[in-house]
Protein backbone atom coordinates (compact mmCIF):
# COMPACT_ATOMS: atom_id res chain seq x y z
CA UNK A 1 0.00 0.00 0.00
CA UNK A 2 1.84 3.48 -0.82
CA UNK A 3 0.37 6.90 1.21
CA UNK A 4 0.11 9.70 -0.79
CA UNK A 5 3.16 11.17 1.80
CA UNK A 6 5.36 9.81 4.32
CA UNK A 7 4.84 10.80 8.10
CA UNK A 8 1.05 11.18 7.61
CA UNK A 9 0.20 8.18 9.39
CA UNK A 10 1.60 6.09 11.89
CA UNK A 11 3.07 2.78 11.16
CA UNK A 12 0.27 0.33 13.13
CA UNK A 13 -2.90 -1.74 11.83
CA UNK A 14 -5.48 0.51 12.01
CA UNK A 15 -3.18 3.31 11.66
CA UNK A 16 -3.68 6.76 12.97
CA UNK A 17 -2.98 10.04 11.32
CA UNK A 18 0.38 11.61 12.64
CA UNK A 19 -0.25 15.08 14.08
CA UNK A 20 2.23 17.59 15.64
CA UNK A 21 2.12 18.85 19.59
CA UNK A 22 3.79 22.08 20.00
CA UNK A 23 6.80 21.75 22.73
CA UNK A 24 5.76 24.78 24.59
CA UNK A 25 2.11 25.64 24.13
CA UNK A 26 0.59 22.11 23.61
CA UNK A 27 -1.38 22.73 20.54
CA UNK A 28 -2.08 19.86 18.33
CA UNK A 29 -1.71 20.23 14.93
CA UNK A 30 -2.16 18.00 11.31
CA UNK A 31 0.14 17.29 9.80
CA UNK A 32 3.16 17.69 11.42
CA UNK A 33 5.33 20.42 10.88
CA UNK A 34 9.10 20.02 9.98
CA UNK A 35 11.66 21.60 12.50
CA UNK A 36 12.01 21.70 15.68
CA UNK A 37 8.82 23.17 17.64
CA UNK A 38 6.71 20.21 17.27
CA UNK A 39 6.83 16.38 18.64
CA UNK A 40 4.84 13.81 16.31
CA UNK A 41 1.01 13.37 17.88
CA UNK A 42 -0.29 10.42 16.91
CA UNK A 43 -4.39 11.52 16.42
CA UNK A 44 -7.31 9.17 17.95
CA UNK A 45 -9.48 7.57 15.39
CA UNK A 46 -12.41 8.65 16.16
CA UNK A 47 -14.13 12.29 16.00
CA UNK A 48 -17.57 13.95 14.39
CA UNK A 49 -18.34 16.10 11.35
CA UNK A 50 -17.74 20.10 12.30
CA UNK A 51 -18.51 21.04 8.54
CA UNK A 52 -18.27 20.15 4.76
CA UNK A 53 -19.06 20.91 1.34
CA UNK A 54 -18.99 18.75 -1.67
CA UNK A 55 -16.42 19.57 -4.50
CA UNK A 56 -18.50 19.61 -7.80
CA UNK A 57 -16.08 20.28 -10.11
CA UNK A 58 -12.53 18.25 -10.52
CA UNK A 59 -9.45 20.80 -9.45
CA UNK A 60 -6.96 22.02 -11.73
CA UNK A 61 -3.52 19.98 -12.12
CA UNK A 62 -1.15 20.90 -10.83
CA UNK A 63 -1.05 20.20 -8.16
CA UNK A 64 -4.45 17.65 -8.50
CA UNK A 65 -2.95 14.25 -8.89
CA UNK A 66 -6.15 12.28 -9.47
CA UNK A 67 -7.92 10.83 -11.61
CA UNK A 68 -9.21 12.52 -15.16
CA UNK A 69 -12.49 11.04 -14.56
CA UNK A 70 -14.48 13.22 -11.93
CA UNK A 71 -17.03 12.16 -9.65
CA UNK A 72 -17.83 14.91 -6.51
CA UNK A 73 -16.44 13.91 -3.37
CA UNK A 74 -17.36 15.38 0.07
CA UNK A 75 -14.36 16.99 1.89
CA UNK A 76 -14.55 17.77 5.55
CA UNK A 77 -13.86 18.88 8.88
CA UNK A 78 -13.43 16.61 11.28
CA UNK A 79 -13.53 17.29 15.14
CA UNK A 80 -11.28 15.12 16.86
CA UNK A 81 -12.13 16.11 20.83
CA UNK A 82 -9.34 17.60 22.96
CA UNK A 83 -7.01 17.36 19.84
CA UNK A 84 -7.68 19.29 16.20
CA UNK A 85 -9.89 20.10 13.75
CA UNK A 86 -8.92 18.08 10.58
CA UNK A 87 -9.87 18.35 6.98
CA UNK A 88 -10.08 14.98 4.97
CA UNK A 89 -12.80 13.50 2.51
CA UNK A 90 -15.86 12.19 3.55
CA UNK A 91 -16.38 7.92 2.08
CA UNK A 92 -18.64 5.37 2.70
CA UNK A 93 -21.92 7.96 2.62
CA UNK A 94 -24.21 9.24 0.41
CA UNK A 95 -23.90 13.36 -0.10
CA UNK A 96 -27.27 13.75 0.78
CA UNK A 97 -27.08 12.00 3.93
CA UNK A 98 -24.07 14.07 5.96
CA UNK A 99 -25.12 15.83 9.07
CA UNK A 100 -22.88 17.76 10.93
CA UNK A 101 -22.19 16.38 14.10
CA UNK A 102 -22.07 12.84 13.17
CA UNK A 103 -19.33 10.47 14.10
CA UNK A 104 -16.71 9.51 12.57
CA UNK A 105 -13.75 7.62 12.20
CA UNK A 106 -10.43 7.04 10.05
CA UNK A 107 -10.02 5.14 7.05
CA UNK A 108 -7.78 5.44 4.16
CA UNK A 109 -9.34 5.19 0.20
CA UNK A 110 -7.77 5.33 -2.81
CA UNK A 111 -6.77 8.65 -4.64
CA UNK A 112 -7.89 7.08 -8.18
CA UNK A 113 -10.61 3.70 -7.01
CA UNK A 114 -9.79 2.20 -10.69
CA UNK A 115 -5.77 2.12 -10.45
CA UNK A 116 -4.24 -1.39 -9.64
CA UNK A 117 -2.05 0.28 -7.01
CA UNK A 118 -3.42 2.86 -6.10
CA UNK A 119 -2.01 5.94 -4.17
CA UNK A 120 -3.98 6.10 -0.89
CA UNK A 121 -5.52 9.24 0.98
CA UNK A 122 -6.44 9.80 4.54
CA UNK A 123 -10.39 9.44 4.96
CA UNK A 124 -13.03 9.78 7.52
CA UNK A 125 -16.65 7.67 7.13
CA UNK A 126 -19.88 7.04 9.28
CA UNK A 127 -19.00 4.93 12.59
CA UNK A 128 -22.77 4.22 13.89
CA UNK A 129 -24.40 5.61 16.62
CA UNK A 130 -22.14 8.00 19.21
CA UNK A 131 -20.19 6.02 21.93
CA UNK B 1 -5.53 67.63 12.21
CA UNK B 2 -4.02 66.83 8.90
CA UNK B 3 -5.89 63.90 7.11
CA UNK B 4 -4.74 62.24 3.71
CA UNK B 5 -7.05 62.68 1.50
CA UNK B 6 -8.38 61.10 -1.73
CA UNK B 7 -7.99 63.79 -4.40
CA UNK B 8 -8.23 61.59 -8.07
CA UNK B 9 -10.03 58.39 -8.98
CA UNK B 10 -9.90 56.11 -11.83
CA UNK B 11 -10.82 52.87 -13.17
CA UNK B 12 -10.52 50.53 -16.24
CA UNK B 13 -13.99 48.23 -16.44
CA UNK B 14 -13.87 45.04 -14.60
CA UNK B 15 -14.31 41.34 -16.72
CA UNK B 16 -12.79 40.08 -19.02
CA UNK B 17 -11.03 42.69 -21.84
CA UNK B 18 -9.24 40.41 -24.69
CA UNK B 19 -5.83 41.94 -25.88
CA UNK B 20 -4.98 44.26 -23.18
CA UNK B 21 -2.90 43.38 -20.84
CA UNK B 22 -3.67 43.50 -17.19
CA UNK B 23 -0.91 46.40 -16.84
CA UNK B 24 -2.21 48.38 -19.97
CA UNK B 25 -5.46 48.21 -17.72
CA UNK B 26 -3.82 50.07 -14.75
CA UNK B 27 -2.11 52.43 -16.96
CA UNK B 28 -5.27 53.62 -18.43
CA UNK B 29 -6.64 53.90 -14.35
CA UNK B 30 -3.74 56.28 -13.48
CA UNK B 31 -4.53 58.54 -16.53
CA UNK B 32 -8.10 58.41 -15.29
CA UNK B 33 -7.42 59.43 -12.09
CA UNK B 34 -4.39 61.67 -13.02
CA UNK B 35 -6.88 63.70 -15.33
CA UNK B 36 -9.60 63.50 -12.21
CA UNK B 37 -7.35 65.11 -9.88
CA UNK B 38 -6.00 67.65 -12.31
CA UNK B 39 -2.43 66.89 -11.72
CA UNK B 40 0.13 65.41 -14.33
CA UNK B 41 2.00 62.27 -14.01
CA UNK B 42 5.29 64.48 -13.03
CA UNK B 43 3.45 65.56 -10.18
CA UNK B 44 3.17 62.45 -8.74
CA UNK B 45 6.38 61.81 -6.32
CA UNK B 46 5.66 58.18 -5.39
CA UNK B 47 3.49 54.85 -6.03
CA UNK B 48 2.66 51.88 -4.69
CA UNK B 49 1.42 48.85 -7.03
CA UNK B 50 -0.21 45.69 -6.95
CA UNK B 51 -0.73 42.70 -9.20
CA UNK B 52 -0.74 38.98 -8.52
CA UNK B 53 -0.68 37.96 -11.98
CA UNK B 54 -0.19 40.23 -14.53
CA UNK B 55 3.46 41.58 -14.04
CA UNK B 56 5.37 43.90 -12.05
CA UNK B 57 3.58 47.33 -11.36
CA UNK B 58 6.36 49.72 -11.43
CA UNK B 59 6.84 48.61 -15.75
CA UNK B 60 4.32 51.20 -15.92
CA UNK B 61 6.51 53.78 -15.36
CA UNK B 62 7.84 52.90 -19.32
CA UNK B 63 3.80 53.26 -20.17
CA UNK B 64 3.56 56.89 -17.94
CA UNK B 65 6.54 58.28 -18.11
CA UNK B 66 10.49 57.77 -16.74
CA UNK B 67 10.25 60.77 -14.55
CA UNK B 68 12.34 58.89 -11.90
CA UNK B 69 10.03 58.74 -9.29
CA UNK B 70 9.86 55.96 -6.54
CA UNK B 71 7.81 53.04 -7.43
CA UNK B 72 7.08 49.82 -5.01
CA UNK B 73 5.29 47.01 -5.61
CA UNK B 74 3.20 45.27 -3.59
CA UNK B 75 1.65 41.58 -3.40
CA UNK B 76 -0.41 40.62 -0.19
CA UNK B 77 -3.29 38.13 -1.82
CA UNK B 78 -7.16 39.69 -2.26
CA UNK B 79 -5.28 42.56 0.51
CA UNK B 80 -2.56 43.67 -2.11
CA UNK B 81 -4.75 46.67 -2.95
CA UNK B 82 -5.31 47.64 0.52
CA UNK B 83 -1.53 47.34 1.47
CA UNK B 84 -0.71 49.35 -1.72
CA UNK B 85 -3.29 51.91 -0.11
CA UNK B 86 -2.00 51.70 3.52
CA UNK B 87 1.32 52.15 2.48
CA UNK B 88 0.81 55.21 0.47
CA UNK B 89 -1.12 56.69 3.43
CA UNK B 90 1.91 56.31 5.56
CA UNK B 91 4.58 57.98 2.96
CA UNK B 92 2.32 61.27 3.09
CA UNK B 93 1.32 60.94 6.79
CA UNK B 94 4.71 60.70 7.91
CA UNK B 95 5.88 63.97 5.81
CA UNK B 96 7.62 62.87 3.34
CA UNK B 97 5.52 63.53 0.34
CA UNK B 98 2.59 65.10 -0.52
CA UNK B 99 1.44 63.31 -4.08
CA UNK B 100 1.16 59.53 -4.49
CA UNK B 101 -0.50 57.15 -6.81
CA UNK B 102 -1.92 53.77 -5.24
CA UNK B 103 -2.81 51.40 -7.95
CA UNK B 104 -3.59 47.69 -8.72
CA UNK B 105 -4.31 45.44 -11.56
CA UNK B 106 -4.67 41.81 -12.74
CA UNK B 107 -5.69 39.60 -15.64
CA UNK B 108 -6.44 35.67 -14.41
CA UNK B 109 -6.94 33.01 -16.37
CA UNK B 110 -10.65 31.84 -16.69
CA UNK B 111 -11.54 29.34 -13.84
CA UNK B 112 -10.61 29.06 -10.20
CA UNK B 113 -7.39 30.41 -8.91
CA UNK B 114 -4.70 27.85 -9.10
CA UNK B 115 -2.78 28.41 -5.69
CA UNK B 116 0.05 25.86 -5.38
CA UNK B 117 1.17 24.48 -1.77
CA UNK B 118 4.72 25.95 -1.78
CA UNK B 119 3.05 29.04 -1.98
CA UNK B 120 1.66 29.04 1.65
CA UNK B 121 4.17 26.72 3.04
CA UNK B 122 2.49 23.55 2.54
CA UNK B 123 3.15 19.92 2.06
CA UNK B 124 2.89 18.90 -1.59
CA UNK B 125 0.79 16.15 -1.19
CA UNK B 126 -1.97 19.01 0.32
CA UNK B 127 -2.25 20.37 -3.26
CA UNK B 128 -1.86 16.54 -5.09
CA UNK B 129 -5.33 15.18 -3.00
CA UNK B 130 -7.21 18.27 -3.99
CA UNK B 131 -7.75 20.51 -1.31
CA UNK B 132 -5.88 23.63 -2.54
CA UNK B 133 -8.96 25.33 -3.48
CA UNK B 134 -10.12 28.15 -2.27
CA UNK B 135 -14.01 27.40 -2.99
CA UNK B 136 -13.49 24.21 -0.94
CA UNK B 137 -12.70 25.85 2.39
CA UNK B 138 -15.33 29.39 1.92
CA UNK B 139 -18.07 26.46 1.20
CA UNK B 140 -17.11 24.35 4.54
CA UNK B 141 -16.43 27.92 6.55
CA UNK B 142 -20.40 29.33 5.73
CA UNK B 143 -21.88 25.57 6.25
CA UNK B 144 -20.35 26.10 10.17
CA UNK B 145 -21.46 29.67 10.15
CA UNK B 146 -25.05 28.63 9.30
CA UNK B 147 -25.36 25.50 11.31
CA UNK B 148 -24.30 27.78 14.46
CA UNK B 149 -25.96 30.66 13.60
CA UNK B 150 -29.43 29.58 11.88
CA UNK B 151 -29.03 31.07 8.28
CA UNK B 152 -30.89 29.87 5.61
CA UNK B 153 -29.93 29.65 2.12
CA UNK B 154 -32.33 31.88 0.97
CA UNK B 155 -30.30 34.74 2.52
CA UNK B 156 -27.32 33.49 0.39
CA UNK B 157 -29.46 34.09 -2.70
CA UNK B 158 -30.77 37.59 -1.45
CA UNK B 159 -27.05 38.19 -1.21
CA UNK B 160 -26.21 37.46 -5.36
CA UNK B 161 -29.28 39.00 -6.42
CA UNK B 162 -28.41 42.43 -4.98
CA UNK B 163 -25.54 42.12 -6.17
CA UNK B 164 -26.50 41.65 -10.05
CA UNK B 165 -29.27 44.00 -9.07
CA UNK B 166 -26.93 47.51 -7.77
CA UNK B 167 -24.38 46.63 -10.65
CA UNK B 168 -26.83 47.26 -13.29
CA UNK B 169 -26.01 50.99 -12.60
CA UNK B 170 -22.48 50.47 -12.01
CA UNK B 171 -20.39 50.97 -15.41
CA UNK B 172 -17.20 50.12 -14.14
CA UNK B 173 -19.00 46.21 -13.10
CA UNK B 174 -18.77 43.38 -15.42
CA UNK B 175 -22.03 41.20 -14.68
CA UNK B 176 -24.88 43.87 -14.96
CA UNK B 177 -28.02 41.65 -16.04
CA UNK B 178 -30.35 41.14 -12.86
CA UNK B 179 -30.62 37.41 -11.85
CA UNK B 180 -33.96 36.32 -10.22
CA UNK B 181 -33.89 34.73 -6.74
CA UNK B 182 -35.09 31.30 -8.08
CA UNK B 183 -32.62 31.27 -10.92
CA UNK B 184 -29.76 31.66 -8.45
CA UNK B 185 -30.96 28.97 -5.63
CA UNK B 186 -31.76 26.51 -8.60
CA UNK B 187 -28.58 26.97 -10.44
CA UNK B 188 -25.86 23.82 -10.47
CA UNK B 189 -23.72 23.64 -6.71
CA UNK B 190 -20.21 24.29 -7.75
CA UNK B 191 -19.47 23.56 -3.44
CA UNK B 192 -22.33 23.20 -1.36
CA UNK B 193 -24.21 25.21 -0.44
CA UNK B 194 -22.81 27.42 -3.45
CA UNK B 195 -24.57 27.70 -6.45
CA UNK B 196 -22.49 29.08 -9.47
CA UNK B 197 -24.52 32.43 -9.10
CA UNK B 198 -23.07 32.69 -5.61
CA UNK B 199 -19.09 32.81 -6.26
CA UNK B 200 -17.44 35.36 -7.81
CA UNK B 201 -14.81 34.69 -10.52
CA UNK B 202 -11.41 35.63 -11.29
CA UNK B 203 -10.94 38.68 -13.40
CA UNK B 204 -9.53 41.90 -14.84
CA UNK B 205 -9.47 45.13 -14.40
CA UNK B 206 -7.38 48.51 -12.76
CA UNK B 207 -8.09 50.91 -10.36
CA UNK B 208 -5.76 54.03 -9.47
CA UNK B 209 -6.41 56.20 -6.13
CA UNK B 210 -4.40 59.36 -5.92
CA UNK B 211 -3.57 60.62 -2.41
CA UNK B 212 -2.40 63.95 -1.35
CA UNK B 213 -1.64 65.46 2.04
CA UNK B 214 -4.54 67.85 3.08
CA UNK B 215 -2.49 70.87 2.49
CA UNK B 216 -1.81 69.53 -1.19
CA UNK B 217 -5.60 68.61 -1.57
CA UNK B 218 -6.46 72.17 -0.40
CA UNK B 219 -4.36 73.40 -3.08
CA UNK B 220 -6.21 70.94 -5.93
CA UNK B 221 -9.17 72.72 -4.88
CA UNK B 222 -10.73 69.44 -4.25
CA UNK B 223 -13.70 68.25 -2.58
CA UNK B 224 -12.00 66.76 0.78
CA UNK B 225 -12.55 63.15 0.91
CA UNK B 226 -10.54 62.32 4.13
CA UNK B 227 -8.80 58.90 4.71
CA UNK B 228 -9.79 58.47 8.64
CA UNK B 229 -8.19 54.81 8.58
CA UNK B 230 -6.39 52.50 6.72
CA UNK B 231 -5.38 49.17 7.95
CA UNK B 232 -4.14 45.77 7.38
CA UNK B 233 -3.72 42.83 9.67
CA UNK B 234 -2.43 39.23 9.40
CA UNK B 235 -4.33 36.42 11.67
CA UNK B 236 -5.07 35.92 15.42
CA UNK B 237 -4.54 32.90 17.00
CA UNK B 238 -8.01 30.27 16.56
CA UNK B 239 -8.76 31.55 13.19
CA UNK B 240 -10.46 29.73 10.00
CA UNK B 241 -8.58 30.31 6.79
CA UNK B 242 -8.25 29.26 3.24
CA UNK B 243 -5.85 25.95 3.10
CA UNK B 244 -6.07 24.98 6.42
CA UNK B 245 -5.63 21.12 7.13
CA UNK B 246 -6.08 21.62 10.22
CA UNK B 247 -7.26 23.95 12.68
CA UNK B 248 -7.30 24.91 16.49
CA UNK B 249 -11.23 23.36 18.36
CA UNK B 250 -10.85 26.63 20.49
CA UNK B 251 -12.26 28.92 17.82
CA UNK B 252 -10.93 32.63 18.16
CA UNK B 253 -11.25 35.74 16.18
CA UNK B 254 -10.30 36.89 12.41
CA UNK B 255 -8.12 39.01 10.22
CA UNK B 256 -11.00 41.17 9.73
CA UNK B 257 -12.44 41.48 13.25
CA UNK B 258 -8.89 43.04 14.22
CA UNK B 259 -8.30 45.29 11.28
CA UNK B 260 -11.99 46.45 11.58
CA UNK B 261 -11.42 47.20 15.43
CA UNK B 262 -8.53 49.33 14.71
CA UNK B 263 -9.92 51.23 12.09
CA UNK B 264 -12.84 52.22 14.08
CA UNK B 265 -10.43 53.04 16.99
CA UNK B 266 -8.50 54.97 14.69
CA UNK B 267 -11.34 57.09 12.95
CA UNK B 268 -12.92 57.60 16.37
CA UNK B 269 -16.34 56.12 15.44
CA UNK B 270 -18.46 52.91 15.16
CA UNK B 271 -20.29 50.87 13.25
CA UNK B 272 -23.40 52.54 13.88
CA UNK B 273 -22.14 55.78 12.14
CA UNK B 274 -20.79 54.17 8.74
CA UNK B 275 -23.14 55.37 5.65
CA UNK B 276 -22.32 52.61 3.07
CA UNK B 277 -20.22 50.05 3.24
CA UNK B 278 -18.12 47.97 0.56
CA UNK B 279 -17.42 44.49 2.34
CA UNK B 280 -15.21 41.49 0.70
CA UNK B 281 -18.07 38.97 -0.83
CA UNK B 282 -15.63 36.65 -2.86
CA UNK B 283 -19.19 34.51 -2.14
CA UNK B 284 -22.69 35.21 -0.83
CA UNK B 285 -21.43 34.02 2.80
CA UNK B 286 -18.44 35.78 2.99
CA UNK B 287 -20.63 39.30 3.08
CA UNK B 288 -22.90 37.58 5.51
CA UNK B 289 -20.23 36.90 7.87
CA UNK B 290 -18.00 40.23 7.02
CA UNK B 291 -21.65 42.16 8.28
CA UNK B 292 -20.63 40.73 11.86
CA UNK B 293 -17.12 40.15 11.84
CA UNK B 294 -16.55 44.31 10.74
CA UNK B 295 -19.09 45.24 13.60
CA UNK B 296 -22.12 46.34 11.93
CA UNK B 297 -24.80 43.05 12.88
CA UNK B 298 -24.13 40.48 15.16
CA UNK B 299 -23.70 36.66 14.18
CA UNK B 300 -27.46 35.32 13.12
CA UNK B 301 -28.86 38.72 12.72
CA UNK B 302 -28.15 38.91 8.78
CA UNK B 303 -31.59 36.54 7.72
CA UNK B 304 -33.74 39.25 8.94
CA UNK B 305 -31.40 42.34 7.63
CA UNK B 306 -31.17 40.56 4.13
CA UNK B 307 -35.13 39.45 4.55
CA UNK B 308 -35.85 43.51 5.58
CA UNK B 309 -33.40 44.86 2.49
CA UNK B 310 -31.57 46.76 5.11
CA UNK B 311 -28.34 46.01 2.74
CA UNK B 312 -29.62 47.85 -0.35
CA UNK B 313 -29.06 51.09 -1.54
CA UNK B 314 -32.18 52.70 0.13
CA UNK B 315 -31.39 50.85 3.58
CA UNK B 316 -30.45 51.16 6.76
CA UNK B 317 -27.03 50.04 5.52
CA UNK B 318 -26.01 49.80 2.03
CA UNK B 319 -23.40 46.91 1.07
CA UNK B 320 -21.47 46.67 -2.51
CA UNK B 321 -23.03 49.40 -4.02
CA UNK B 322 -21.74 48.52 -7.19
CA UNK B 323 -22.18 44.92 -7.34
CA UNK B 324 -19.18 43.67 -5.16
CA UNK B 325 -17.09 41.10 -6.01
CA UNK B 326 -19.98 38.87 -7.15
CA UNK B 327 -21.02 41.35 -9.84
CA UNK B 328 -17.19 42.95 -10.87
CA UNK B 329 -15.59 39.64 -10.58
CA UNK B 330 -11.74 39.77 -8.25
CA UNK B 331 -8.91 41.15 -10.60
CA UNK B 332 -6.60 40.25 -7.04
CA UNK B 333 -4.56 43.24 -7.42
CA UNK B 334 -7.02 45.52 -7.95
CA UNK B 335 -10.28 44.63 -6.04
CA UNK B 336 -9.40 46.23 -2.90
CA UNK B 337 -9.04 49.51 -4.50
CA UNK B 338 -12.17 48.97 -6.46
CA UNK B 339 -13.84 49.27 -2.84
CA UNK B 340 -12.47 52.37 -2.32
CA UNK B 341 -13.35 53.59 -5.78
CA UNK B 342 -16.62 53.11 -5.15
CA UNK B 343 -16.79 54.77 -2.22
CA UNK B 344 -14.87 58.00 -3.43
CA UNK B 345 -17.70 57.59 -5.76
CA UNK B 346 -20.81 57.68 -3.26
CA UNK B 347 -19.10 60.29 -0.96
CA UNK B 348 -19.07 62.62 -4.32
CA UNK B 349 -22.93 61.58 -4.99
CA UNK B 350 -21.48 60.34 -8.55
CA UNK B 351 -23.71 56.91 -8.01
CA UNK B 352 -26.32 57.88 -10.38
CA UNK B 353 -28.99 55.01 -10.05
CA UNK B 354 -26.62 53.14 -7.71
CA UNK B 355 -26.43 56.68 -5.20
CA UNK B 356 -26.81 55.85 -1.59
CA UNK B 357 -29.33 58.68 -0.68
CA UNK B 358 -29.14 61.07 2.14
CA UNK B 359 -26.24 62.66 1.12
CA UNK B 360 -23.72 59.69 2.61
CA UNK B 361 -20.84 61.30 4.47
CA UNK B 362 -19.06 57.92 5.93
CA UNK B 363 -18.15 54.63 3.91
CA UNK B 364 -16.49 51.73 5.02
CA UNK B 365 -14.06 49.34 2.87
CA UNK B 366 -13.34 45.54 3.90
CA UNK B 367 -11.08 42.82 1.95
CA UNK B 368 -10.22 39.36 3.37
CA UNK B 369 -7.91 36.96 1.54
CA UNK B 370 -5.17 33.73 2.15
CA UNK B 371 -3.44 33.12 3.98
CA UNK B 372 -5.59 35.60 6.96
CA UNK B 373 -4.94 38.55 6.08
CA UNK B 374 -7.35 41.33 5.75
CA UNK B 375 -7.25 45.23 5.12
CA UNK B 376 -10.19 47.70 6.14
CA UNK B 377 -10.44 51.41 4.97
CA UNK B 378 -13.07 54.46 6.84
CA UNK B 379 -13.63 57.75 4.55
CA UNK B 380 -15.67 61.20 5.58
CA UNK B 381 -16.39 63.58 3.72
Amino acid sequence: MRIISEGLITDETPPRLLGGRHKDSGRIVFPCPAGEDFDAYPLQRHGHLWSYTVQRYRPKSPPYTGPEAFEPWAVAYVELPGETIVEARLANIALDEIRIGMPLRLTLIPLDPSASDPIMIHAFEPAGEPA
Amino acid sequence: MNDVCIVGIGIHPFGRTEGLSGLEQGVHAVRQALNDAGVEWRDIQFAYGGSDAAGNPDSMVERLGLTGMQFINVRNGCATGGSALFSTQMAIKSGEFDLGLAVGFDKHPRGAFNALPSEYNLPEWYGEAGYMITTQFFAAKITRYMHEHGISPATLGRVSEKAFRNAVHAPHAWRREPVPLDVIMEAPLVSDPYTKYMFCSPAEGGVALILASEKKARELGKPLIRLKAATMRTRPPGSFEVFAPSIDIERGGSATMIASADAFHLAGIGPDDIDVAQLQDTEAGAEIMHMAENGFCRDGEQDQWLAEGRTEIGGHLPVNTDGGCLACGEPIGASGLRQVYENVVQLRQDGGGRQVPGNPRTAYSHVYGAPGVSAVTILER
